[in-house]
């Protein structure tokens, strides 16, 4: 087998600030003074059909500020982040269930449970340290099963693993259900306590029989009753998902399908029993709980409440829209429409992450003016009008991020940033104050503790305590006392007003993958993680891995068979959209039918070139794990390489 | 329903600590008993991580009525017990090991060893210039980190951190036996082709040096290794949702080394390859 | 498990052997072809983990056959049981009897252990090592002691094959022993059990009363013998009864520490945790005895029916025979004793129809003297290094797999026999007050009659070795092997009990008794007991790793001189010595100065 040396591009750091006088012509090296000069000029003028990505991977802070600039310098809603292309549906699905979005249990109760469910999650590759708490649980006698399409190395940890297609997650999901309830072993004194819509779940459920299940999902009736009865008696339950689950076209419904079975079985609001969505970047989570998405104001508020919007509009002095903004998928498609003509994009690569990448390339190509800040000259920097250099969030700036577990933790310069690069909620105040607004802060503590008088969930979080306990998970309401590790302990309460609202089934339909595969496109293609790569490699590639060996396509020994390649094999990938060359690995946790790629080497192979912008109607996610492609083999005179 | 677990109250035992009457939870070791009271014993296997393997027998102290020395770091204290951490005995056998140690390995980035074996007066060249040592030379076979197993105390702390205390990856084991065991990957084989996954736990909790980053291990070749010259900040991993606690280690503001706070709630300690390896790019400035 | 496996393929033989001890793989994840079913379904977790104690048998299955392991085998084995490679291989290594690299399909095992070596080992091993070089298909291994000191000196042949043969050429001559290595089939047959036991027949034997007198594959024989009246009047009396009757009688432990029997099995037995085991220790490895060897071949029947007796005392349904590796003999008899007693009902449901069930699984050593430490046996039953465990916890607490664990040497649990059907008023009748019972030795070195000796407690060494015919010039003996310590030939008069040896400042250890005469000089036995410790060291601790390669350097440079010349290595020896004996973490490292220690107090070796 050859191991040819392919190093994936490396990127420097930007230094200085970079502007282009026409799309046309190069870029060139500009003071501060004049790309902000520059960026305001182009921001100002394209008020109303404006819209800003902001970084799921820099600070709480940052976040806190970017939302702020663009709801009140820009007087938009338009503010998302890449946790659009993968945790959104998570966020959706549980706060329509609970109200709010975020995993409900902490690490630590991973290690104190009986039973883990991952689903659509390879945490060993994606989430190493936590699995090291599954693995904790697992060697203080709990269970775990997995069910995903692949035989991950988190798979191979399972008592029992379920290989089901890709995208039957909801018939698999029902046929649980379905199992639980006929043999009698759902929690009823949670259900009628604490849920709503039982009935029309159980009829939503009654036609996915386990053999109808089997059809559909692939794997043994024998199977799915194992791991429905395993959950359902287990005293305590963890349910655990990945972006198998929300990278789908309907990825909220998958969520929901979820959320379903703890419902069921009262495996939620208790010490050990929850849900846990495992987040993909470092603040992903902060994001969205910082108002850096379309719906929401900073500390999950509903932008559609009056009470909050006003709260929010006198804390801030402006007028807040009273509607909801675009997500990253609509703005998009709003580009395409014409209709968005200024984007303002900071730390985000969506020329490489976003599915269908040439589609979104082009579409930013159409823009009248873009702005990106990043700490590289990424792809989307390239296409860009101005380039700020920004610091490494987490090691150049002070902040805090939250995580999976709604942990609030500090974040601290450890180096200086390079050349005249700056940090970005001081880009983000100069650009405010050419644009009118003289925002001051002293530093990051000083928005801390804005957002702190803003959200109640944050507000007892100061970083002196943040300090102290290592961080501190959200909600925080008081300075003086630690909340439960775990959310929503009031579905239990026996006062039927402390109870709450009651959550609700989530009444969700099986909906197979957009693009079906064919005679044509025979293969179904799942992309994910490796253990020693991140997303597009621009931060990843900068290290030396002793276990990268760069972009395959990787499929099963029989199919390598069938279509006559042999590993390290260029071969042609095509789908619908697009069609890529890529080397051939074989991996037998693949079977038939069922091929994998990742997204990390895209200067080297566009994966994303193939996946199909199908997107969740309710979060925007895009169904990056379910392609239809086609594996040709090349022709003799161009293997030679 | 089940409840949040407070943790059970531990109760506390009675016993004497060189004649002093001391009072330490139950489960406690002798190790933390003596560390509560402000007494210092050497340790070299013992790590705040790991459950004590007790092989290095540098901890020993005496207990009234036990027929050999114990090791502090991993014998829970008894109610009654009488211990006595200073005695010529404890003292002979620390000695010794300390000279055993000295006399086979490399033991000149052990931190802390230097002062014990003037303390306990060793004199590891006693046993002769043709005393047997272990004689490895520093195996490089990746970019990310170094295995001297000329500097192997066989602690074993490696093992446990790969194996099933922490990372179960189980990419090494203790290989042969007695003075030829030695640390390894299965045939011996170089650790591109073991299961390692390069997270570095074994590094974090390697106590001479044995293992280390390559940027440590080529900065000491050269000479401009100096901790005194570094700052410790920690910080929050941007690789994941996770949220590991990182400690960039940074000196003349390049990061050399990451480690994580061994307390803290997410990490214990540990991190993956990304955590521990992948920082340069913030650093590739031109 | 997200294991690790290299590209290295198992050959067909290998497989096959694997799948001999393991039956044919379940599904593709195990190493079977791939089915549809498996790309859907796969089971794993804690089921498959669990099955790591089948991986000692698995490698002696794997070398067995091929006579090494290699890297496919390695790793097909590792698949099939869900066991780490580098673990895997940290096990094979551990244990002197495994190869991991290629070698020849036959070993020669020449012993060079004091007995042999005092009856021309030397040049034994010179002989077989001109003969067989390499080219000639087997390969010598210089051995430690066989467990054959009767029979000095002595080699095993072991071919690699399916069945694997051996062959024992003891005592060996060049030629006899090449004969062994080269055609195993057609060596000699070895000398009855019986020939080891001067007293065979004799009237008055307790412990070896059977041994020359049964035929030791017939439980019928056995039975008409006496055999299994314990174990009926042991359910007529019940668990307690047993321990009462154990505890009364004054049993101690037979394997050299010297534990009372009746204790540990209360303790064991007492146990709230309901899992219990019973360990049987026969890794006879102490150089110079061979005393379980000759119960084992002479009166298999006895062990089990004494480990279905303990096993009923302490609450045990499950009993583990820790045997030797390399004492075929005793393994094909007790293989054949466990099969007939399951045959007629003595092993398995229902024994004697008194619901009580019980079964013995052998587990074969592979050659690792530090095994024959009670804790490091359960490490090395359940599939890991044969390392020493820290105490506390104590086996009866938690041994076996954790689990309340009584562990007993082979000659104590044949003492039970006798405690239950003389009662134990008049099992402690015999012998003295302190030491019960009657006592085996092993007897070797320069004597005319070597071999085990059963007396009562309170003989002196006079007496056993005037038994044993000593030779003319006697210049020292070892006893209790070499973790024991030596004595003067003007120390005869020591009583051979417990409290006798311990007052005279000895040990009786596991009742060697190995004269020497002034053949070989006395620091060249001091400097192979110190080689042995060296490599029988498991290296875990510090004191005992580096300690032992101290004391053999040490007593390499003085193996020349005397007086002052040697005095300051001496005092270095005894600073070692000392640590090694205060720090170690088993008995091991703890008795590895004993020996060389009495030689210079009691012997003068350097003056």
């Amino acid at each position: 087998m050859s191991r040819r040396d392919r190093t994936p591009k490396t990127y420097t750091r930007l230094t200085h600030p970079l502007v282009r006088d026409s799309r046309d012509e190069p870029f060139r090296r500009a003071t501060w003074d004049e790309a902000l000069d520059r960026a305001a000029r182009g921001l100002g003028s394209a008020r109303g059909a404006f819209g800003l990505f902001s970084c799921a991977r820099a600070t709480n802070e940052m976040n806190y500020v970017a939302q702020k600039f663009a709801r009140v310098v820009m007087g938009t809603n338009n503010v998302d982040s890449c946790n659009r292309t993968c945790h959104a549906p998570s966020v959706a699905g549980l706060s329509a269930a609970f109200g709010s979005g975020g995993g409900t249990s902490s690490y630590a109760e991973v290690e104190h449970t009986d039973l883990v469910v991952m689903w659509g999650s390879n945490a060993r590759f994606a989430h190493p340290i936590f699995f090291q708490h599954v693995l904790k649980g697992i060697r203080n006698g709990a269970r775990m099963y997995a069910v995903d399409p692949r035989r991950t190395s988190t798979a191979e940890w399972a008592e029992s693993w379920l290989g089901l297609n890709v995208g039957t997650d909801i018939p698999m999901a029902h046929a649980i259900g379905r199992e639980i309830i006929h043999a009698g072993l759902e929690n009823r004194a949670f259900v009628e306590r604490a849920t709503s819509g039982f009935e029309e779940y159980r009829q939503l459920v009654e036609p996915w029989t386990l053999s109808l299940a089997e059809k559909v999902t692939g794997v043994p009736a024998a199977a799915i009753r194992e791991l429905a009865h395993a959950y359902a008696r287990a005293e305590r339950a963890q349910l655990c998902w990945t972006l198998g689950i929300t990278e789908h076209h309907n990825g909220t419904d998958n969520v929901r399908a979820l959320i379903n079975l703890s419902l069921l079985t009262g495996h939620v609001g208790r010490f050990g029993s929850g849900l846990q969505p495992l987040r993909g970047q470092n603040n992903v989570q902060g994001g969205g709980d910082m108002g850096a998405i379309p719906n929401r104001l900073p500390g999950f508020q509903d932008i559609l409440d009056p009470d909050t919007r006003r709260k929010f509009e006198s804390a801030w002095d402006t007028v807040i829209q009273p509607h909801y903004g675009l997500n990253l998928t609509e703005m998009f498609e709003a580009m395409e429409e014409g209709s968005l003509r200024a984007v303002y994009c900071i730390g985000e690569n969506p020329a490489q992450s976003e599915a269908d990448s040439e589609q979104a390339v082009r579409r930013m190509r159409a823009l009248d003016f873009l702005v990106v800040q990043d700490i590289f000259l990424t792809r989307t920097a390239e296409l860009a009008d101005v380039v700020l250099p920004a610091t490494a969030g987490w090691a150049e700036t002070e902040g805090t991020t939250t995580n999976s577990e709604r942990r609030v933790q500090r974040v601290r310069a450890a180096v200086t940033p390079p050349g005249e690069a700056r940090e970005d909620i001081d880009i983000l105040c100069d650009l405010a104050s050419r644009l009118g607004h003289d925002w001051k802060y002293a530093d990051s503590e000083a928005v801390w503790n804005e957002l702190r008088s803003v959200s109640p969930d944050h507000y007892g979080m100061t970083y002196e305590r943040l300090a102290e306990h290592q961080g501190l998970q959200w909600p925080c309401p008081a300075t003086d006392r630690v909340e439960p590790t775990y959310l929503h302990g009031r579905l239990w309460a026996s006062d039927p007003g402390e109870r709450g609202r009651r959550a609700p089934f989530g009444i969700v339909a099986h909906d197979p993958p957009v693009d079906l595969t064919d005679e044509e496109y025979p293969i179904r293609l799942t992309t994910g993680r490796r253990l020693d790569s991140y997303n597009t490699g621009v931060q990843s590639g900068g290290f030396a891995s002793p276990l990268r060996r760069g972009e395959y396509v990787e499929l099963c020994p029989e199919d390598a068979e069938r279509y006559g390649v042999a590993v390290g094999e260029e071969v042609r990938v095509s789908s619908r959209r697009g069609s890529v060359l890529a080397p051939v690995w074989v991996d037998t946790a693949l079977r038939p039918g069922l091929a994998f790629m990742t997204m990390h080497f895209p200067d080297e192979v566009d994966t994303n070139q193939l996946t199909i912008e199908a997107n969740c109607p309710i979060a925007g996610t895009a169904e990056f794990k379910a392609s239809a492609i086609r594996i040709d083999k090349l022709p003799v005179a161009l293997q030679v390489r | 329903m089940t409840v949040t677990p407070l943790g059970i109250p531990r109760r506390l035992l009675e016993f004497t600590l060189d004649g002093e009457p001391v009072r330490a939870p139950e489960g406690s070791t002798i190790l933390d008993a003596c560390r509560s009271a402000g007494k210092d014993i050497p340790t070299l296997c013992q790590g705040d991580t790991l459950t004590p393997k007790n092989a290095c027998r540098v901890c020993v102290v005496e207990v009234a009525g036990a027929r050999t020395l114990v090791p502090a770091c991993s014998r829970t204290a008894e109610a009654g017990m009488e211990v006595l951490t200073d005695t010529e005995r404890a003292r002979h056998s620390r000695k010794v090991v300390l000279e055993l140690l000295a006399s086979s390995v490399d033991l000149s980035t052990t931190p802390g060893v230097a002062g014990w074996l003037k303390e306990y007066e060793a004199k590891p060249d006693r046993f002769g210039p043709d005393a047997a040592r272990l004689n490895e030379e520093p195996r490089v076979d990746n970019d990310l980190y170094v295995r001297d197993y000329d500097k192997c105390i066989l602690c074993y702390k490696c093992v446990d951190a790969c194996g099933d205390q922490w990372q179960n990856t189980f990419a090494i084991s203790v290989a042969g036996r007695g003075f030829d065991a030695r640390i390894a990957v299965e045939h011996d084989a170089p650790l591109t082709d073991s299961a390692c996954v390069y997270c570095g736990n074994c590094i974090e909790v390697c106590p001479t040096g044995a293992l280390s980053f390559k940027s440590e291990f080529d900065m000491r070749a050269a000479g401009t290794w100096d901790e005194s010259a570094q700052s410790e900040t920690t910080t929050v991993c941007a690789y994941c949702g996770v949220g590991c606690n990182l400690t960039l280690h940074v000196q003349d503001n390049e990061i050399v080394k990451v480690t994580s706070p061994h307390d803290n709630p997410v990490t214990h300690g540990n991190l993956c390859i990304k955590g521990r390896f992948g920082y340069q790019h913030v650093q590739n400035r031109d | 498990m997200d294991l690790h496996f290299g590209d290295s393929k198992p050959t067909d033989e290998e497989r096959a052997a694997v799948d001999a001890l393991l039956g044919p793989p379940e599904s593709s994840w195990e190493g079977a072809d791939r089915s549809d079913a498996d790309l859907r379904w796969a089971r794993g977790g804690r089921e498959a983990r669990e099955r790591r104690d089948l991986l000692l048998p698995g490698l002696h299955a794997v070398n067995d056959r091929i006579g090494w392991i290699s890297e496919g085998a390695l790793g097909y084995l590792c698949r099939r049981l869900t066991v780490p490679p580098a673990e895997a291989y940290g096990v094979a290594t551990f244990y002197a009897m495994f190869s991991v690299r290629p070698r020849p399909s036959t070993v020669l095992h020449v012993c060079t252990d004091l007995a042999c070596a005092a009856a021309g080992a030397p040049e034994l091993c010179a002989g077989v090592e001109a003969r067989l070089g390499p080219g000639s298909g087997v390969s010598v291994e210089r051995s430690p002691c066989l467990g054959l000191c009767e029979r000095a000196p002595a080699a095993l042949a072991v071919r690699a094959g399916d069945p694997v043969r051996t062959a024992v050429s003891a005592p060996a001559t060049v030629a006899a022993a090449v004969l062994a290595a080269t055609a195993p089939d057609s060596a000699p047959v070895e000398p009855p059990a019986a020939a080891a036991v001067p007293q065979a027949g004799r009237d008055g034997l307790v412990l070896l009363s059977r041994v020359g007198v049964v035929d030791p594959s017939s439980l019928d024989d056995y039975r008409a013998h006496g055999g299994y009246t314990a174990l009926r009047r042991a359910f007529a009396i019940g668990a307690a009864g047993v321990i009462r009757e154990v505890t009364e009688s004054g049993l101690v432990g037979r394997g050299g520490a010297a534990f009372p029997t009746g204790r540990k099995w209360q303790a064991t037995a007492s146990q709230p945790d309901r899992t219990h085991y019973l360990v049987c220790n026969a890794d006879e490895s102490e150089p110079g005895t061979f005393k379980d060897r000759v119960l084992m071949e002479g009166d298999p029947y006895a062990l089990v029916e004494a480990m279905t007796v303990a096993g009923f005392a302490v609450g045990a349904r499950q009993g583990y025979l820790y045997l030797r590796g390399e004492y075929p003999r005793a393994l094909a008899r007790l293989e054949h004793a466990l099969g007939q007693a399951r045959a007629r009902g003595l092993l398995g449901d229902d024994i004697l129809g008194q619901g009580y069930s019980f079964d013995i699984e052998i587990r074969r050593g592979a050659g690792a003297y530090i095994c024959g430490e009670e804790t490091a046996l359960f490490n090395s039953i359940e599939g890991h290094r044969g390392e020493p465990r820290s105490k506390p916890p104590f086996p009866v607490e938690k041994g076996l797999f954790g689990r309340p664990t009584a562990e007993n040497n082979v000659e104590t649990l044949v003492n039970v026999l006798p405690v239950l059907t003389m009662g134990a008023q008049a099992y402690a009748a015999v012998g003295t007050g302190a030491s019960t019972g009657p006592k085996l030795f092993c007897v070797s070195g320069s004597v005319d009659r070597p071999g085990v000796y059963e007396l009562p407690f309170g003989a002196t060494l006079g007496e056993l070795l005037e038994l044993a015919g000593v030779r003319e010039g006697l210049r020292a003996v070892l006893l209790g092997g070499a973790a024991g310590g030596f004595v003067r030939p003007d120390e005869l008069d020591i009583p051979l009990t417990f409290e006798g040896t311990r007052e005279a400042g000895a040990t009786l250890g596991s009742g060697v008794v190995l004269a020497f005469d002034g053949t070989v000089p006395l620091p060249r036995l001091l400097l192979r007991i110190a080689e042995f410790f060296r490599d029988e060291s498991c290296g875990q601790c510090v004191p005992c790793r580096v300690g032992t390669v101290r004391q053999e350097e040490a007593l390499h440079r003085i193996a020349e001189r005397r007086g002052a010349a040697a005095e300051p290595d001496i005092a270095l020896l005894r600073e070692v010595g000392r640590t090694m004996k205060d720090a170690s973490i088993c008995g091991l490292g703890q008795t590895a100065w004993n020996a060389v220690e009495s030689a210079i107090d009691r012997l003068g070796a350097y003056e």
